[in-house]
């Protein structure tokens, strides 16, 4: 008789578990660009089991997120790209057929020779994300086109690096150097972190509740963080610049700013101070909804705490079109509370420089990136909207283009505008995507190029901005599965076909890892050993020294609360509220976010990810559920202001965490690439209904919340399938 | 307005959004369960009433259903399980607070008893099959093993009351035993399911009996088995109104939900009511084909366990 | 020895990281999983209360599955774990239907699996998979008897929660509210 005795069997299982060993491989995480250093367990057989955060690294301390935990998924999935494909005609039907790597890349060599003979290499550009981008670059830059963007630019963090460097001098930077960790109070203006799953700033808010830190969060819905701030100002989207101003009108006819800061590094407060005169809580009341003794209440907590508050940038921050002038506001108020080069408000971040791989000088191209977005004087990268509008041919261009690499970004669910991304596409005379899955964009492509994924190959050193600055290792954990091939080789087999041998000058990146890390005083095997290497300072405290001469990088020297260059460049020189369009009569506004067990698009497939979450839901108020006679679960399709009605269909959500007059949904899903076959149709891509874009004046972001909806709940497609 | 949602990491097969664990399989093992109970009771009983001339349906011929409906059942039992390779764990040891390890232990003990029962009464009962098979003939060794449970009978049918008396409870308190469920979770429902079972036995045993006398004692027994079944329902739906939220919400899925249809129609007024009254009318003195009331309990007897296990697994704790 | 989980709602974000960690962790099939994440919203726009945690296995020290399995299967060991032993289960299910929270389910191979309190990790000194990943640090695991215990100081000093108190099991899982 046994009643409820210990269980022999399976303390053996465990000990049969436990005996297995498993090795552990250096690298770091691609699943999101925060890169958080990882170590991959792999068992006997080779395979990877599982990923953790190495401990010493200052971007995870040891704990990846959600989606660096289900990183192996990309390594696993079964539906990646498994080999190179060419476009063919079969039977006057448009499809891929497999390919060896040395035809395609023989084709491309020979493609971009052509493209180089006819227009200049300038007519190929490279649109690009995350790690395989740096060695496609290399090769652009190499072959002579500088025809370079990004999505995570004009798409993404482009305004607060314009705002923050014309008022602080400086770009804020990834990871952003918020010294949350400290922070008395945390002050988040659309900034969803939380939902944001960037690892350490979710670590750091955290650290923060428990630090009794006092959070505000502005945000029309109840984000997570709202939920964990004392204070949510449920703000009327789009009215934010609205709020900031009142806000410093506060601080200012308080007297409650910082004096002492601002009177020593501070550029034109009695302007500013002229400028907020009759921005006050009662007239932002009227434009944002938050009632005056509100904004007057968190005005004075964000004082109090002062220098020791941050004013959260936020991150995507493409939202109206006046977003540039919105950060600028934001960095104004840190200025005013002194929270810049503060402990609790923003460190002075720094990072180490990699040293360069011996090679050649780079050709200096005629144009580029700059030369397209020209119109926007701000602009300090490629703006991918430019690009693919210089793709569309106009008699007028100085700048076609003729020719795309896209590597790592799926234009389709990424870029606003589907049709003029189409029409860009159409217009191609040749196009190659490298991608690790068979993603909207390869289905464009004439030649896709299957990459490995980032637990398969070398890549660049990881060296980026922190509070001490320190490197990591990526190394291959595993064989690269199917045909894949990693982005370097990629480049450089490119690059030999162009003769460009000089600019490849090793046999294995490897060597170029080896190389730089002897350079910096450590070694391959020592990294293979830690993953992650630390090193002191050089640049100096983190913080500013009490009374401290400063000089910021602005044209002043100082903080420009008002900004000469602006206005010479015939710009406000400090920013004015402007209402932005309001949904019609029977639309509701467009907003979207990130799921945190999610990146973007790239992660809806993964096996392990898309079993936490495999569609997003229409989040709708029970008001609007009531109008509109909408439940839960109900499938319904959605129709913008431009005519565009949704692919898929999605599933209400009836929540009291938004607005009446908007509906939410996850950003990256509703995937149309049937080849995805965990994510295929499932729920509406936030894209898709995108097409009105605002675009910022200054840097040439595209403001994406200015889109409406409508909800149908009869199937649209219903007749017109035959 | 309240919302609770899964944000990840839920719906799992047969568990989400409800459970579906226990199919019909275990509802057919819990009706031959009191089924063969019910019979072996009376059986039992009857025989030692020494009752076994006036009620040979009851002592001698019904009983046979007994041993087929528990190896039935224990099929039906065994095909529920998921992981059958190691269905002999059940018997490496005895869980005193596992109703199913007592059950599995009492169904051990009773089938093979119930099997020598209708051993005892073969060659009896079953004349011209055994001229047929001449199994006696064949295996002689059993002609003394005959005469020795012949001789035994009475300790059989002593051994069989208070364990047909556990199997009958026991059909009941495997689901009374289980807190999470709001609909089971109630003391009544191991009378409830002896009454029942007993309640069936009786009816099987009305389909055997060619006897005037017998059947309408067996009438009688079980015109008042349903009055008090009909009771124990009666208090069971009074505990729950008196209970908490999620039996009060268990409750609304037999009065006014998805089995209420199948709850009063098949188990209340079919399976109880009307074979009552037909019995009513029977004891009186009236003719009625017997086998349409015992049919009736029967069948009802069925549904009241498909319904309480499938109702039961809708209804989870709220938190 | 008693092991308890600590879960502070007020730092939960809800990210399902402790959730993809046991799933490699423990090698959870697809579809399955051992903890999973609830959200709860109550109020109306723009006063809501919202509350995110991670759920699992309570490890109840009264524990009705433990009691109502026929083969001994699942037993409580050392610390209070509750475990399930795959080659002593028989699959009938009655534990699944015992348990107030859902905690278990039927692994496709047919024996059923829950949360085990990561014992194998807790035998060499680690902690639970999904304590060690999450990314707010709000998952604190302990042993309740010893009253220094970082989780003895929590529940010492905050207000907390068990899930199902009148279910009568006793869970071992508690969430601070406040
Ligand atoms: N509507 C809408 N648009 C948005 C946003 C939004 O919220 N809503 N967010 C914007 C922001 S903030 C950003 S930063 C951008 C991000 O935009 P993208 O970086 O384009 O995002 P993804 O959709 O994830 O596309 C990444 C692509 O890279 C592929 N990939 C993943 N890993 C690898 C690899 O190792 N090698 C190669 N070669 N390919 C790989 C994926 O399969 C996928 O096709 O999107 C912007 N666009
Ligand atoms: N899990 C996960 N995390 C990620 C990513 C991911 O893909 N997945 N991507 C990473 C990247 S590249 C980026 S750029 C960041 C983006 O992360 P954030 O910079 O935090 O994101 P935003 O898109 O600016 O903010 C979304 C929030 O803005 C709110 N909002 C909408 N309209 C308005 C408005 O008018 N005013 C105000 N105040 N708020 C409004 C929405 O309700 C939502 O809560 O996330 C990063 N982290
Ligand atoms: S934040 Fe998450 S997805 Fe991004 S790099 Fe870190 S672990 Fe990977
Ligand atoms: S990992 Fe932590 S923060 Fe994320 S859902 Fe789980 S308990 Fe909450
Ligand atoms: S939570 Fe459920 S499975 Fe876990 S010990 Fe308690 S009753 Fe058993
Ligand atoms: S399913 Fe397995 S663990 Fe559960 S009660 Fe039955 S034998 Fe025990
Ligand atoms: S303690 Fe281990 S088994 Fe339990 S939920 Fe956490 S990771 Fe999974
Ligand atoms: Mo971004």
């Amino acid at each position: 008789l046994n009643m409820f005795g210990a269980n022999t069997y399976l303390d053996d299982l465990v000990k049969q578990n436990v005996a297995t060993k498993f090795k552990r491989t250096a690298t770091y995480c691609e699943v999101c660009f925060w890169k958080c250093a990882a170590w991959a367990y792999t068992n006997e057989e080779g395979e990877i089991i599982k990923l953790k955060g190495n401990e010493i690294d200052p971007h995870c301390n040891g704990r990846l997120c959600p989606r660096g935990t289900g990183g192996v998924g990309m390594y696993n999935d079964g539906d990646r790209l498994k080999t190179p494909l060419i476009r063919t005609t079969i039977n006057g039907e448009q499809t891929y057929r497999e390919a060896s790597w040395d035809e395609a890349l023989d084709l491309i060599a020979s493609k971009m020779k052509d493209v180089k003979s006819k227009y200049g290499a300038e007519s190929f550009a490279l649109l690009k994300h995350g790690s395989p981008g740096s060695h496609l670059e290399h090769l652009f830059k190499s072959y002579g086109s500088d025809t370079i963007a990004e999505p995570a630019y004009a798409q993404c963090r482009g305004p607060r690096e314009t705002g923050f460097g014309l008022t602080v001098g400086s770009w804020i930077g990834s990871p952003e150097p918020t010294d949350i960790r400290d922070t008395k109070c945390l002050v988040l203006i659309g900034s969803h972190i939380g939902e944001n799953m960037h690892n350490t700033q979710v670590q750091e808010m955290s650290d923060a509740i428990d630090n009794g830190a006092t959070i505000i969060t502005v945000d029309p819905r109840l984000s997570t963080a709202a939920s964990k701030s004392e204070h949510w100002l449920a703000i009327k989207p789009s009215t934010d610049i609205a709020l900031l101003l009142a806000w410093m009108h506060v601080l200012i006819y308080e007297n409650l700013y910082n004096k002492e800061y601002v009177d020593k590094y501070g550029y034109g407060l009695k302007e500013l101070k002229e400028h907020v005169k009759d921005f006050t809580p009662e007239w932002a009341y009227g434009i944002t909804t938050i009632k005056p003794e509100e904004i007057r209440k968190t005005a004075r907590i964000m004082a109090a705490a002062a220098p020791s508050t941050i004013i959260h940038p936020g991150r995507h921050v493409v939202w109206y079109g006046d977003d540039s002038q919105r950060e600028r506001a934001i960095a104004m108020l840190n200025g005013l509370l002194g929270s810049w080069g503060n402990r609790g408000g923003f460190y002075f971040k720094e990072k180490i420089k990699i040293p360069k791989y011996p090679q050649p000088a780079y050709p200096t191209p005629k144009w580029g990136w700059e030369e397209i977005g020209e119109k926007y004087p701000y602009a300090e990268m490629g703006i991918t909207s430019e690009l693919i509008k210089a793709t569309i041919p106009n008699e007028n261009t100085e700048h076609p283009i003729k020719g795309w690499i896209v590597a790592g970004t799926n234009l389709i669910n990424t870029v606003p505008d589907r049709e003029m991304i189409l029409k860009a596409m159409d217009a191609l005379e040749f196009f190659v995507v490298i991608d690790t899955m068979p993603m909207e964009i390869t289905g464009y492509a004439d030649v896709v190029l299957p990459e490995c994924t980032y637990l398969e190959r070398y890549d660049g050193i990881r060296s980026a901005t922190n509070r001490e600055p320190s490197i990591a290792l990526r190394q291959p954990v595993a064989k690269p599965k199917y045909k894949s091939k990693p982005a370097w080789w990629i480049s450089k087999q490119i690059g030999e076909r162009l003769g460009l041998h000089d600019y490849f000058d090793y046999n294995d990146f490897e060597d170029v890892i080896k190389w730089q890390l002897n350079k910096l005083g450590t070694s391959l095997d020592e990294m293979k050993k830690i993953g992650v290497k630390k090193f002191e300072r050089k640049s100096g405290p983190l913080f500013l020294e009490k009374g401290q001469d400063y000089e910021f990088a602005t044209n002043s020297g100082k903080i420009e609360f008002y900004s000469d260059e602006l206005a010479s460049k015939g710009f406000d020189p400090m920013p004015i509220y402007t209402p932005h369009p309001e949904p019609p009569q029977g639309y509701y506004r467009l907003n979207y976010g990130r799921s945190p067990m999610h990146t973007f698009s790239r992660t809806i497939n993964n096996p392990n990810l898309s079993a936490l979450k495999d569609t997003n839901k229409l989040w709708i108020n029970p008001k609007v559920a009531r109008i509109l006679d909408l439940r839960n679960e109900q499938v319904v399709w959605l129709e913008n202001q431009d005519g565009i009605i949704s692919t898929f269909s999605i599933k209400v959500r009836v929540t009291e965490r938004i607005r009446w007059d908007s509906v939410y949904l996850y950003h990256g899903f509703g995937h149309n690439d049937k080849k995805l076959t965990r994510a295929f149709g499932k729920g509406i891509s936030d894209t898709e209904m995108i097409s009105k874009v605002h675009i910022d004046p200054l840097m040439g972001g595209t403001g994406l919340r200015g889109n409406f909806v409508k909800i149908l709940t009869e199937d649209p497609h219903k007749n017109i399938e035959i | 307005m309240q919302e609770e949602i899964f944000v990840s990491g839920r719906h799992i097969p047969k568990i989400d959004p409800y459970l579906e664990i226990w199919h019909w399989e275990i509802s057919l093992y819990l009706f031959l369960g009191g089924l063969a109970a019910g019979i072996l009771f009376f059986t039992a009983l009857f025989y030692l009433l020494k009752k076994e001339n006036e009620m040979p349906a009851t002592v001698k011929y019904a009983s046979i259903i007994a041993p087929i409906a528990l190896v039935i059942g224990l099929a039906a039992l065994f095909f529920d399980l998921t992981h059958k390779l190691y269905v002999w764990r059940l018997y490496t040891t005895i869980r005193i607070t596992s109703p199913m390890s007592w059950g599995a232990w009492v169904l051990l003990i009773i089938t093979p008893l119930s099997m020598l029962w209708v051993f005892s009464y073969y060659r009896e009962t079953y004349p011209k099959l055994e001229s047929k098979l001449q199994v006696f003939k064949k295996l002689k060794f059993l002609n003394s093993f005959e005469k020795y449970i012949i001789k035994n009978r009475k300790y059989i049918a002593i051994a069989l009351i208070p364990l047909s008396i556990i199997l009958g409870v026991y059909t009941g308190i495997l689901l009374s035993a289980f807190n999470a469920r709001p609909l089971w979770n109630n003391a009544i429902l191991g009378p409830l399911f002896l009454t029942s079972g007993l309640s069936t036995g009786a009816a099987a045993i009305l389909l055997f009996s060619k006897n005037h006398f017998e059947r309408k004692l067996i009438s009688k027994i079980d015109l008042g088995l349903i009055i008090l079944e009909l009771a124990l329902i009666i208090h069971m739906f009074m505990g729950m109104a008196a209970g908490s939220q999620v039996q009060l919400e268990a409750m609304q899925i037999l009065i006014s939900g998805q089995y209420t249809v199948m709850f009063f129609v098949f188990v209340i007024i079919l399976g109880l009511i009307v074979p009552a009254i037909l019995e009513l009318t029977e004891v009186i003195g009236f003719k009625v084909p017997v086998i349409v009331p015992a049919l009736l309990v029967l069948m009802g007897g069925l549904i009241f366990r498909i319904v309480m296990i499938n109702a039961g697994q809708l209804t989870r704790f709220l938190y | 020895m008693r092991y308890a989980m600590v879960i502070d709602t007020l730092k939960c974000v809800g990210c399902s990281d402790c959730v993809v960690a046991c799933q490699t962790e423990n090698n959870v099939p697809m579809g399955y999983c051992r903890d999973w994440v609830t959200e709860t919203v109550n109020g109306a726009y723009p006063t809501i209360d919202l509350e995110l945690k991670s759920e699992r296995c309570n490890h109840c020290d009264n524990a009705p599955c433990v009691r109502c399995c026929p083969t001994g299967a699942s037993h409580i060991v050392e610390g209070g774990i509750v475990m399930v032993t795959e080659d002593e289960c028989i699959g009938c299910g009655a534990c699944i239907e015992s348990c107030p929270y859902d905690a278990r389910y039927q692994h496709p191979d047919g024996y059923v699996d829950k949360c085990t309190f990561c014992h194998h990790r807790l035998e060499k000194g680690k902690q639970p998979a999904c304590v060690e990943v999450c990314p707010t640090k709000c998952m604190y695991f302990g042993d309740l008897d010893d009253p220094t215990s970082e989780i003895s100081e929590l529940l010492k000093t905050r207000k907390h929660k068990v899930l199902a108190p009148e279910a009568g099991t006793s869970p071992n899982v508690y969430y601070l509210i406040k």
